[in-house]
């Protein structure tokens, strides 16, 4: 974009709304924050305070961090979230790179069956889900989360990530060819470092839905040695009485991890988001 | 070292037919050059001597053996892209080994052809440069010198100067020319630019709808075309075409004559017509003319002359330099 052209009025408009936009975006995560260092009262009586050293407290943290489960509940937490991702990606590329590479009968077809699971909600299989893990004894285990978070992620990364593999040049691959690498170096030393930008597109999209989700814990994997944090929050919330300093506090620690992710995906993510409109 | 025959080759998408049946020979040390418009078959004629596709039917024999069940990287060949291709990871040194490196011949012969080839290209400087560092001319060169590094038993190029500036063409054509003088190799070559065509090629296939319109040596395309295509297609500006009636000719169908092969006189002449548009090139004076006689005709006049539009003019052919095509489009000999 050429300085020449860029009104400061139409700049300044747009950045308006963005930092509308973010204000509203944080301002949750932001009341999160601010409460989950203040005591009880404080957060029933003024919410919207910040901490102030009478109503500092870090009881919350106590309380989930005095629970010795809350470390196993980060460590599946992140042990599916990042075999998810993984399994996603390598799974997910290497279909794209077929549908994309390769001329077979039904391609256009299978392409349209792969993408069919970004229209249809995998909670609608729910049932069917569970009868199978549990007539292969999986439930309560973190196996069954994964394979289901992986069918959940694949339709969108196949999606995205063929499109991106159309874009990268047959001349690249076939003089690829001509040199006598295998089609699997073609596609692990050629496109893969070409498709980055979408890659990590794809496992911000991926990461989040799953690090957040609830339902397929709840009904998977429900035992003590396989909750994960957002299941494992739930204990503090009760029928009649929520530990809300803890509730507050788990969720804080939560928002961690999927930040540090985040910030390792992004400026890949950012080349990917606009790789296609601006070029 | 390289020589190619290709025996009745076809190649069908579905139900087109891209290639219709072709034989072609070239012989060792040949500079063959396919040329046709865009989509007449010649890439993909290409990409199957390479091995990218494969014939639908047809035998394909590089050096008298057949090879069309052998991976393109087996063949002994060698391609330059259009577009480089080179791998954007790799430094130049790289990029040129890495064939070398797959085959699994030693580091030091790797090292020595690498050495060879970039001082025949000038890249000595830039050989611990990755792609993105270079120019476009800089590029073309790795992407040559790649060529090269594998001692190829043919090299095969897909409208290399395509991406390249005018100046760099004429540059990397040279260098072209130079190249296949000094290697002695045998080289394919795709374009839809008939001067790489004429300057660079031993020999001129000329493709048209996926069939061979006529193999022959540039000056043998531009004085005897076998046919209307061909008449049309070298030669620039195109040939001009008339229709034999209007000239009271018989036994023929379409008359052609090229336009540097028009005399124009304002005193008289065969055919008189209304000059309608003048381009002066300065080595050359390009004039179009609407004549009753012929309809439109192109006149290519050497040198400075000073015609505007609206003068009256007469045009005449040289004398022995008209082509005779019969009903079918051949030309009558």
């Amino acid at each position: 974009m050429s300085k020449a052209r860029t009104s400061y009025g139409r700049m300044a408009l747009v950045h308006i709304a963005l930092i509308a936009y973010t204000l509203v975006a944080v301002f949750p995560v932001f009341l999160t924050l601010i409460n989950s260092f203040k005591n009880r009262n404080a957060i029933f009586r003024n919410p919207m305070q910040l901490p102030t050293p009478e109503t500092f407290d870090l009881v919350g943290y106590a309380t989930v961090l005095g629970q010795g489960d809350f470390a196993t509940y980060f460590q599946n937490s992140l042990i599916v979230t990042v075999v998810s991702i993984v399994l996603v990606l390598v799974f997910g590329a290497m279909s794209a790179f077929a549908l994309s590479e390769y001329r077979f009968r039904g391609n256009t077809l299978m392409g349209l069956y792969l993408a069919l699971g970004i229209m249809i909600p995998i909670r609608l299989g729910t049932v069917a889900i569970l009868q199978g893990m549990v007539a292969t004894g999986l439930v309560n285990t973190l196996t069954a989360l994964i394979l289901v978070y992986t069918a959940q992620g694949l339709p969108l990364a196949v999606f995205i990530l063929s499109e991106f593999m159309r874009t990268v040049s047959d001349d690249l691959k076939n003089a690829g060819r001509i040199d006598g690498l295998s089609e699997y170096s073609i596609f692990f030393r050629l496109v893969l470092p070409l498709v980055r930008p979408a890659m990590a597109t794809v496992a911000v999209f991926t990461m989040i839905p799953i690090w957040n989700d609830l339902w397929f814990p709840l009904i998977l994997a429900p035992s003590e040695a396989t909750k994960t944090v957002t299941l494992g929050s739930q204990i503090f919330i009760g029928q009649f009485v929520t530990n809300w300093n803890a509730v507050l506090a788990a969720l804080s620690l939560a928002i961690l991890p999927v930040l540090v992710l985040y910030l390792a995906f992004s400026r890949q993510l950012i080349r990917g988001i606009t790789s296609g409109a601006v070029k | 070292m390289g020589s190619l025959q290709l025996k009745s080759v076809r190649k069908s998408f579905g139900p087109v037919d891209v290639l219709k049946g072709i034989d072609l020979e070239v012989k060792d040390g040949e500079f063959v050059i396919f040329v046709g418009p865009s989509g007449c078959g010649k890439s993909t004629l290409l990409r199957i001597i390479a091995g990218l596709e494969d014939a639908t039917s047809g035998n394909i024999l590089i050096d008298g053996a057949e090879v069309s069940a052998v991976p393109p990287a087996k063949r002994g060949i060698a391609m330059v892209f259009q577009s480089y291709a080179l791998y954007p990871h790799l430094t130049v040194k790289d990029n040129m080994g890495l064939g070398l490196k797959q085959a699994g011949a030693p580091k030091a012969q790797i090292e020595e052809r690498t050495k060879k080839a970039s001082a025949m290209l000038s890249l000595g400087p830039y050989l611990d440069r990755r792609p993105a560092e270079l120019s476009g001319g800089q590029r073309q060169r790795v992407a040559i010198g790649r060529a090269i590094v594998r001692e190829p038993k043919l090299f095969l190029f897909d409208e290399p100067l395509s991406n390249l500036d005018a100046a760099l063409r004429v540059n990397t054509r040279l260098e072209i020319a130079r190249l296949h003088r000094e290697l002695k190799a045998t080289m394919i070559y795709v374009t839809h630019d008939q001067v790489e065509a004429m300057t660079l090629a031993d020999k001129i296939v000329v493709l048209d709808a996926g069939v061979i319109q006529q193999v022959g040596s540039p000056m043998e395309l531009y004085n005897r075309p076998a046919n209307l295509f061909v008449a049309g297609f070298i030669g620039s500006p195109a040939m001009n075409f008339i229709d034999a009636k209007r000239l009271g000719e018989a036994g023929a169908k379409t008359i052609g004559i090229r336009p540097e092969h028009l005399t124009l006189s304002r005193e008289g002449g065969d055919w008189m017509g209304r000059i309608i548009h003048v381009e002066h090139l300065g080595a050359d004076t390009i004039v179009y003319l609407d004549s009753e006689q012929t309809g439109l005709l192109t006149a290519r006049l050497f040198g400075e002359h000073h015609y505007a539009p609206d003068d009256i003019v007469y045009a005449s052919p040289n004398a022995g330099q008209l082509h005779r095509f019969d009903d079918g489009g051949l030309a009558i000999r």
